[in-house]
């Protein structure tokens, strides 16, 4: 039996790989809402409240062309709607835990944090410590996340665009990806997510995010069926 | 820029409720086998929705061309992701790309 200590800085030694991509993109979240106009306050405070990654690019982006405030609320809301598929995806494995605990990890259940600790829960030793894991790749990210947001609002402008950085959290998420092809069905769900994503990219507040990812899972489901057929 | 924290407090409040969402609803409702089957396929499926379109439409029109070096890097990372495993290695060598080609380029 792990020991709960253990579980956390497993978890945090886990993060770590990903931390390389989420620095940098941080460091351009925080030069970006300096350029967009907000305050160094505002600009970190949103790392807190917020804090999530995609949202506050096209919040910052959004504040920065005078949106209404409503139209932001809306799409900060729609971008972050593929999280409820994490909330169901962890549901079932925090279920016995309480309130507080529950309240903790949803705040932590970003792309990056989710991405780790639920391939924590689908290894098959039945710890009851896992949640443990959770919070340490997640306080991990959100660290880094808090302290790279922070240095990008230091810097300024002082990284020039050319030096594509940004790319650095799509490498991420292929690094994550990729790996766990491991079947057909996992496949076809990756295939067909990405290919309905681009054909409906034109959907406003990133709305094909979901589609996709609806699509996916559904084609990896009829994939699955016919496997055990 | 007062309404801007009210905004920032509101997109926070909701963000945290998306996150909470099914963790309580889950918790007094036993969703079916179906729905169950289906989470294992989430993680995939969200990842390659944010993936592909960066790929290949890295300045909002679809670009399959060689020119589209972001596609180019992307492919040799996922080659790189597949052989090592290593989100390290799969970062080094898409930013090398990348970095390469916009150099050379």
């Amino acid at each position: 039996m792990q020991s709960a200590k253990h579980e956390f800085l497993h978890g945090i030694k886990d993060e770590l790989p990903i931390l390389v991509g989420v620095i940098p993109f941080g460091m351009i979240y925080g030069i970006l809402a300096l350029g967009a106009g907000l305050s160094e306050a505002e600009a970190q405070a949103m790392s807190v409240i917020v804090f999530a990654g995609s949202a506050q690019f096209m919040l910052v982006q959004l504040a920065g062309i005078g949106t209404p405030a409503l139209v932001m609320i809306v799409t900060g809301f729609v971008i972050n709607l593929r999280h409820a598929l994490y909330s169901a995806s962890v549901a079932p494995h925090v279920r016995k835990l309480p309130p507080l605990w529950k309240g903790i990890l949803a705040y932590l259940l970003t792309d990056e944090a989710y991405a780790v600790a639920i391939t924590r829960y689908y290894k098959r030793d039945a710890s009851p410590l896992k949640h443990w894991y959770f919070l340490g790749a997640g306080l991990a990210l959100w660290t880094s996340w808090q302290i790279s947001s922070a240095v990008g609002i230091f810097l300024g402008t002082q990284v020039p665009s050319s030096w594509s950085l940004d790319f650095t959290l799509a490498l991420t998420f292929i690094a994550l990806v990729v790996p766990a092809l491991k079947d057909r069905p996992s496949v076809l769900a990756a295939l067909s997510a990405g290919i309905v994503a681009i054909l409906s990219a034109g959907l406003p507040y990133k709305l094909n995010l979901i589609v996709a990812a609806i699509v996916g899972i559904i084609v990896g489901l009829w994939s699955e069926g016919n496997r055990n057929e | 820029m007062n309404s801007f924290w009210l905004t920032m407090v509101i997109v926070g409040i909701l963000t945290f409720g998306i996150r909470l969402s099914f963790v309580v609803i889950l918790d007094r409702w036993q969703p079916p086998a179906l729905i169950e089957r289906s989470l294992r396929f989430v993680p995939v499926a969200v990842l390659s929705a944010i993936i592909a379109p960066e790929l290949v439409m890295p300045t909002g029109t679809l670009d399959l061309s060689l020119s589209n070096f972001r596609l180019l890097a992307g492919l040799i990372a996922m080659l790189v992701a597949w052989k090592t495993k290593n989100i390290v290695w799969t970062i080094i060598a898409g930013m090398g790309v990348l970095l390469a080609l916009q150099y050379f380029f």
